[in-house]
């Protein structure tokens, strides 16, 4: 047991790092900003394609929302798109028995956006599992704070799935490093103070967030909650590692987009990245 | 049965839990709130110049004690002694208000300039607007559409109070969902703004913060208890739960004593009765939940019991066997609503009507014992939807 916690997660590098960590790193390495879509599982009956052709589009990683019924930290988009998910019968199991069928066609790394309690009901360490045998590589639950983390990331670390961690506006300075030292795969800085959903403006907060936590880590830094154009996108990669767009993408989702139509709004979140910073 | 060190009802432990249960289980951007309120208490809850404050508060605008009623009628009828703890009688109708002064006057110490809460039946929307009233303060309450549909007359008083009330609209559009709104709303105005949370749930550290506000009525009940039965305590000590403030206040007036502790919940919102552990709204509790951990939506005739968890307390006194904790039908209540009504001439809030109901419903093996109720509220709110049943 202990061995096998010391050892490499399944699919890491020779650093220790996870998939979706090492993903990353390689995007900045090579000069560039990382851009992870959020899309809603079991969305519709094309989501599994939508995420094969957001990869396709250039996506560095893709985090997959399992629908939770009280999603706290999600604004009017994101609980629209779980109420419907959730009508249409989407469950954990069937959304992961999904992704496991299609990883390889995904072909980049995903990671899993829920609420604790799916995890919690399922058993933390079975729920790890279930998430390692789906091939997916990372795992965020917004609800579980440094305070709570613990049990679900040791389970999650035995089985090789990256537990991200937020790291808030209002964090102390002392917090964040410890922050950064339990969170695995990226550290996720928050854009705001509220929930998820597009703004007018990216808020000031944004960067100045992002520009602590880099101060601190050498983990790849990316910004979500409140970032929903190309233009914010590319705004907050001046100062952090790659952007997280979720309410943006899933609105296109729930218009009956489609595949192409999504993949194109991510499109253009890659070319505006990369135009910026090449 | 197992006492934890410190007995029962003691102060949680420093990562705020009561056993297996409780805890902080909110997105990062809630943690500093959370901790500056965990912070701010623990001064205040020391502080005599806070504490005195606070009892002026009760007693002169509040109206405590709150009276403890013999009910001779009631008594003989169902072969019980029964003993109402009149939370009823408390302005604004309901033991409510006990949680929302202290709450507003430590709103206050710390700088807050705002309140924000849920409710469900509106009895804690009212309390928290009267309070902000009171105070002075800027007041929002998130009520989900069901609630705001049945419980009009509770909407207008809000209004009346100057809180703007915000409808719920997603989800079950109930309890559940007006605490999923408000924790929204407060994650962005944290730093003005004081979530005045209404029963013993959520994060740490409302469930200890909200069971010490409360804790007023287990408090005076034992002492009104002990002068009519020659320093006794009494039997059984009952009170309904739908997230446990009312039962947790008195509970803990008794919880180092040898009475029996009963909370009484509705069959639809029974997640106790159910006894499986869940995170939702801050804390590790009984939660509904379907087999993916989905939330369930609580189905009960009375809008404040309609909430799928409970306090972690309660689950802790639950799981240890301190208290029991008992499902009556919305039938039994509306038996025992209008049974209180014709023997006593009281007509109370429905919340409390179940433990009523669970008196009535058990009165063959409580005979001859003496059972102290927590009558948490009037039933004037309930009357026009009992119009409608009875009529």
């Amino acid at each position: 047991m202990t061995e096998a916690a010391d050892a490499a997660p399944p699919g890491g590098t020779e650093h220790g790092w996870g998939r979706l960590e090492s993903a990353l790193r390689d995007r900045r390495n090579r000069g560039g900003k990382c851009f992870v879509p959020y899309l809603t599982g079991g969305l519709g009956d094309d989501w599994l394609e939508t995420i094969c052709a957001v990869a396709a589009a250039g996506a560095d990683a893709i985090e997959i929302g399992v629908p939770f019924s009280d999603p706290v930290m999600d604004g009017t988009v994101i609980q629209q798109a779980n109420d419907r998910a959730l009508s249409e019968g989407a469950t954990p199991q069937s959304i992961l028995a999904e992704v496991r069928g299609a990883s390889a066609d995904i072909g980049v790394p995903t990671a899993v956006m829920t609420y604790a309690n799916i995890a919690h009901h399922m058993g933390y360490e079975r729920f790890a599992s279930s998430l390692a045998e789906a091939g997916i590589s990372g795992c965020i639950l917004p609800d579980l704070p440094l305070e709570e983390v613990g049990e679900w990331a040791a389970c999650a670390d035995a089985a090789g799935v990256e537990t991200v961690l937020l790291a808030a506006p209002t964090a102390p300075d002392e917090r964040l490093p410890r922050l950064c030292a339990r969170s695995r795969g990226f550290v996720y800085s928050v854009g705001l103070m509220g929930i998820t959903g597009v703004r007018e403006a990216l808020a000031a907060s944004a960067t100045r967030t992002a520009a602590r936590i880099k101060a601190v880590t050498d983990m790849p830094v990316l910004v979500g909650v409140g970032v929903g154009t190309p233009a914010q996108a590319a705004e907050v990669c001046r100062v952090a590692d790659g952007a997280v767009v979720g309410s943006a993408i899933v609105t296109r989702m729930l218009e009956g987009a489609g595949p192409d139509g999504v993949a194109g709004l991510v499109a253009e979140f890659r070319a505006a990245l990369d135009a910026a910073h090449s | 049965m197992t006492a934890p060190a410190g007995g029962f009802m003691g102060e949680p432990s420093a990562d705020g839990r009561f056993g297996d249960f409780g805890g902080m289980f909110v997105p990062e951007t809630l943690v500093p709130a959370c901790q500056e309120l965990d912070r701010a208490f623990r001064s205040a809850w020391g502080d005599p110049g806070f504490r005195g404050e606070l009892d002026r508060l009760l007693r002169d605008y509040a109206g405590r004690p709150s009276p403890l009623t013999e009910c001779p009628n009631l008594s003989s009828e169902l072969g019980v002694r029964i003993l109402l703890k009149r939370e009823d009688l408390n302005h604004t109708g309901s033991h409510k208000i006990n949680n929302v002064l202290g709450q507003a006057l430590l709103a206050q110490r710390m700088g807050k300039t705002s309140l924000v809460a849920e409710t469900g039946a509106g009895q804690h929307g009212v309390a928290t607007a009267t309070a902000a009233a009171l105070f002075g303060m800027d007041c929002v309450v998130y009520m989900g559409t069901v609630d705001i549909a049945r419980q009009e007359l509770n909407v207008f008083r809000m209004r009346l109070l100057g809180t703007e009330v915000r409808a719920a609209e997603t989800g079950s559009r109930t309890l559940k969902d007006a605490v999923n709104e408000t924790l929204r709303h407060w994650v962005a105005v944290a730093d003005t703004t004081h979530y005045c949370l209404g029963s013993v749930m959520g994060p740490h550290p409302y469930p200890w913060m909200v069971r010490e506000f409360q804790r007023v009525v287990g408090e005076e009940a034992r002492r009104q208890c002990a002068e009519i039965l020659d320093g006794g305590v009494p039997d059984v000590v009952t009170a309904a739960v739908g997230g446990g403030s009312n039962a947790a206040g008195i509970f803990a007036g008794f919880a180092d004593t040898g009475a029996r502790l009963v909370g009484v919940e509705p069959a639809g919102g029974a997640a106790v009765g159910r006894a499986v552990p869940g995170i939702v709204h801050g804390s590790r509790s009984y939660l509904m939940q379907d087999e993916w951990g989905q939330v369930l939506e609580a189905e009960s005739i009375s809008a404040g019991l309609d909430y799928p968890g409970v306090g972690p307390e309660h689950s802790h006194l639950a799981a240890t066997g301190r208290a029991t904790y008992e499902q009556v039908t919305d039938a039994e209540v509306i038996e025992a609503f209008s049974l209180l009504s014709r023997t006593e001439g009281i007509i109370c809030a429905l919340e409390c009507a179940h433990a009523l109901a669970w008196v009535s419903r058990a009165r063959a093996d409580l005979a001859g014992r003496t059972v102290l109720l927590n009558l948490s509220g009037r039933g004037d709110k309930d009357v026009d939807q009992m119009m409608g049943i009875l009529g």
